[in-house]
């Protein structure tokens, strides 16, 4: 009986969401924090945000994870929710909408792979 | 051609009508600036991509007045997209048992927002020692 009902994609799209929001509640606000604000408010000094140490830790293999795991997971968290509330605003988006709206979450985690490829070890 | 013209309920608006609403469509709408906020960290990584001088120029949009208020409103809306995540994990979790009973939506929530502190004080923490400790 179960394998005649159709398959729907829905529950991944819906992990993703679930995965990036559950990181973004955890430590988004954290991240926006040490990015913007430590090195303004004196709890790093000027050369965290430097070139080099930017780069030493967007060179390491640990800290290419985290930023490809934050930065991907935040998109898929972002769009899904973002379509699925078209609908609320009185917009019903349809099977186009979907494929951009994905499609465009692909784009950004296929981005960061690129730049951290770039990047090199 | 049909000449009956059915009323339909017009719908423009409808979360005004009730705060509870309100708040369904603010806590939806942070989507938006964690998206923002993946596209300020790529941008970022582009830079540094780039070279000395691109990178140069993400810091000083990071250090700028418009950077400053704009990443103040979105770590405002990613505080606010954490709390309200947690606050309605009761509903958006199934039903969780332990020890065959069932835990109250408040403990779940008191749960969630606790390791929502813990780890961003992880997160600040780990960043500053790393920052401070390549000091010397």
């Amino acid at each position: 009986m179960s394998d005649r009902l159709k398959r729907s994609n829905e529950p991944v799209f819906w992990l993703l969401f679930g995965a990036g929001g559950m990181l973004a509640a955890l430590i988004g606000a954290a991240l926006v924090f040490v990015l913007v604000f430590a090195v303004p408010l004196g709890l790093m000094p000027a050369e965290a945000l430097s070139y080099a140490s930017a780069r030493a830790f967007a060179e390491n293999a640990l800290g290419k994870v985290f930023l490809f795991v934050v930065v991907s997971l935040f998109f898929w968290h972002a769009v899904h929710r973002i379509f699925h509330s078209l609908h609320d605003l009185g917009i019903h988006a349809g099977r186009g909408a979907r494929l951009l709206v994905y499609g465009s979450a692909l784009a950004g985690t296929l981005a960061v792979v690129l730049a951290l490829a770039l990047i090199g070890a | 051609m049909s000449k009956r013209r059915p009323y339909v309920r017009p719908m423009d608006g409808w979360f005004k009508r009730d705060p509870f609403f309100i708040e369904y469509m603010a806590h939806e709408g942070t989507a938006v600036f964690v998206w923002l906020f993946a596209l300020e960290m790529l941008a970022g990584l582009w830079a540094l991509a780039a070279g000395e001088a691109a990178w140069a120029g993400f810091a000083a949009w990071l250090a700028s007045l418009p950077g400053l208020v704009v990443n103040a409103l979105i770590l405002a809306m990613l505080l606010y997209h954490g709390v309200s995540w947690f606050l309605i994990m009761p509903r958006t979790l199934p039903p969780v048992r332990v020890g065959g009973r069932r835990v109250a939506g408040s403990t779940i929530s008191a749960v969630g927002l606790a390791s929502m502190l813990v780890a961003s004080v992880a997160v600040v923490g780990f960043f500053c020692l790393l920052a401070n400790g390549g000091q010397g």
